[in-house]
């Protein structure tokens, strides 16, 4: 596989799987301005989705489109980070996956927006800009629910203690990424890792929230090692499509 | 007193004059103008579901990021319109509450399911169609907050309505299934939509008095008629068949005349008695539900965040 196809995949896959969680939450928010948020977030997420499978689809120079990418690909060939395809469960664990995600994604845009390739950088720069206004969103909420209530510290410290072992998958370094950074058209995830344990500090100071101990962590969505929910959502997600191939929507 | 506030208030009416939040107003006034704005509302609230059913599912990227910012739209304008009625002195929670016990309705049009993607065009085209043909008086309606949130409404809807036109072209000139999908939701979402104008003009209990007071411009029949009209040619450029043999053109009258309406399915659906009316409300109960423990905490937090600051500003002074 082209380790530039690959690493655009990484990205694309990202954005598509966490837009798809979000668009679930359309109509069932705790409050009508967190439905638009959540919605928009989603939105955003899908809009990223599109630019990045493109860009995939033309450097790998087989035909195929974001369509292609998105609907006619098995779990396997997904490279999303496990932490993506984390249920929705209820909002604090929504919000915590997409806090964790939106602290790496900050980091990852900013350096993406850098890049030798100028449509990798272009696609970074418009990214950045919606991926701060994410981390704002999802890290006043950290704050919110940790500092909150009695009901709201407990729930969303055990959605953190849920999902923290799934971050490490974010920071995944391999041959592709490294050959991505040395080549200057990427950013190794790696790298990320320093920026996001600081802006992590910064909430857990100000939500009262508290890092748990030591966390084993789970990988392998990068290799399309997954967990037993994305084959669900790529079941639900891509049914149209694959019962109508020869249709044009 | 009383005498000329009321003098006043039919003067501002007849020399069509907006009414604003501070104007004085008689209380039947104000209570249709709740009544309506908040079931408005509600519609707005509902209808995100039977069109978010299909989000997960939309069958291209492009059409999941438009149906989810359409959906979101639909968001906004619930949120235009509680704001709306918030200044008739009610408060979003309670109205809320009116839906969640059943007190309050919403549009029945929404009781129905969506079962197939062609549902999603049918619903802008149709159902968004016929919102605008009701809602677009509404611009000019005597309730200054009521008319000037309607107008962005507008504006979104008539957008609304032409992505759900473009699905069902798509749709109809697809292949041979994405064609009876087309076929299928245009029979079932075809007559539900000329029930969304409301009955009969001599059996609209409400609709005399809303007219005197320019909340309301047309008779719901006049309404109706027009969508017809308007509606007909679309089905007939998608190459779609409307469900209704006794349709026909009249070239006298230059409309068309169209069959029974079954009025008895609109006033079951209406009673709570359609196929999804439980479950839409259940669906929003257990989003509010669900919601509540988030809504807490963002209570205490703003109001612990005040106490802190205040405490910081008492240590500072």
């Amino acid at each position: 596989m082209d380790a530039r196809f690959d690493y655009l995949l990484r990205l694309g896959d990202d954005a598509l799987i966490l837009g798809q969680q979000l668009g679930l939450w359309t109509g069932h928010g705790p409050a009508l301005e967190e439905d638009i948020a959540l919605t928009n977030i989603g939105l955003d997420q899908i809009g990223q989705a599109r630019a990045w499978l493109t860009l995939a689809g033309r450097i790998e120079g087989q035909g195929r489109d974001e369509d292609r990418l998105a609907y006619f690909r098995d779990q396997a060939e997904f490279r999303n980070a496990l932490l993506c395809e984390r249920p929705n469960g209820h909002f604090g664990d929504t919000i915590v996956r997409q806090f964790l995600f939106d602290t790496y994604a900050v980091g990852l845009h900013e350096g993406l927006s850098r890049s030798s390739d100028p449509e990798i950088a272009a696609i970074a720069r418009k990214s950045a800009k919606e991926s701060a206004y994410h981390l704002r969103h999802s890290r006043a909420w950290m704050v919110r629910l940790g500092d909150g209530t009695e009901e709201s510290h407990a729930k969303v410290q055990q959605s953190l203690d849920d999902l923290l072992p799934y971050v490490g998958d974010l920071f995944h370094s391999d041959e592709a990424t490294q050959n991505a950074a040395v080549e200057g058209w990427g950013v190794d995830p790696a790298e990320l890792r320093e920026g996001w344990e600081a802006r992590f500090n910064e909430m857990l100071d100000e939500s009262g929230l508290t890092c748990p101990e030591s966390v084993p962590e789970q990988t392998g969505g990068r290799v399309g090692r997954h967990t037993e929910q994305l084959s669900f959502l790529l079941a639900e997600m891509q049914v149209l499509p694959r019962t109508y191939p020869d249709a044009q929507w | 007193m009383e005498m000329d506030l009321l003098q006043r208030f039919e003067a501002y009416i007849a020399s069509d004059k907006k009414i604003e939040p501070k104007d004085w107003m008689p209380d039947a006034y104000r209570k249709t103008l709740i009544r309506q704005i908040s079931q408005h509302a509600h519609s707005e609230i509902v209808g995100m579901l039977p069109e978010g059913n299909w989000i997960s599912r939309a069958p291209s990227l492009k059409r999941k990021a438009i149906l989810m910012a359409k959906v979101q739209d639909e968001a906004g304008h619930g949120l235009y319109l509680y704001s709306a009625c918030e200044t008739l002195g009610v408060q979003r929670d309670d109205t809320i509450a009116d839906l969640h016990s059943g007190k309050a309705k919403y549009s029945s049009i929404f009781n129905y399911p969506t079962l197939n993607w062609a549902d999603i065009g049918a619903i802008g085209w149709l159902v968004d169609g016929a919102a605008i043909m009701n809602q677009v008086p509404l611009c000019k309606c005597s309730y200054g907050p009521y008319a000037r949130a309607m107008v962005r409404v507008c504006k979104e809807e008539s957008f609304h309505q032409r992505q759900g036109f473009q699905i069902m072209m798509t749709m109809a000139g697809g292949t041979e299934d994405q064609k009876a999908m087309a076929q299928d939701a245009l029979n079932r979402w075809w007559w539900p939509s000329l029930m969304m104008f409301g009955p009969p003009d001599d059996d609209s209990p409400n609709s005399a008095q809303s007219m005197a007071w320019n909340i309301k411009r047309f008779s719901n029949d006049e309404l109706r008629e027009k969508f017809v009209d308007l509606t007909v040619p679309q089905a007939d450029l998608l190459g779609l068949t409307i469900p209704d043999p006794d349709l026909k053109w009249n070239e006298e009258t230059g409309h068309y005349e169209f069959g029974e309406i079954d009025w008895s399915e609109f006033k079951r659906v209406v009673s709570g008695h359609g196929p999804c009316n439980k479950e839409r409300i259940e669906t929003r109960r257990t989003a509010w539900d669900n919601g509540e423990w988030v809504r807490d905490a963002a209570n205490a937090h703003a109001e612990k965040r005040a106490a802190r600051r205040a405490a910081a500003d008492t240590a500072a002074a």
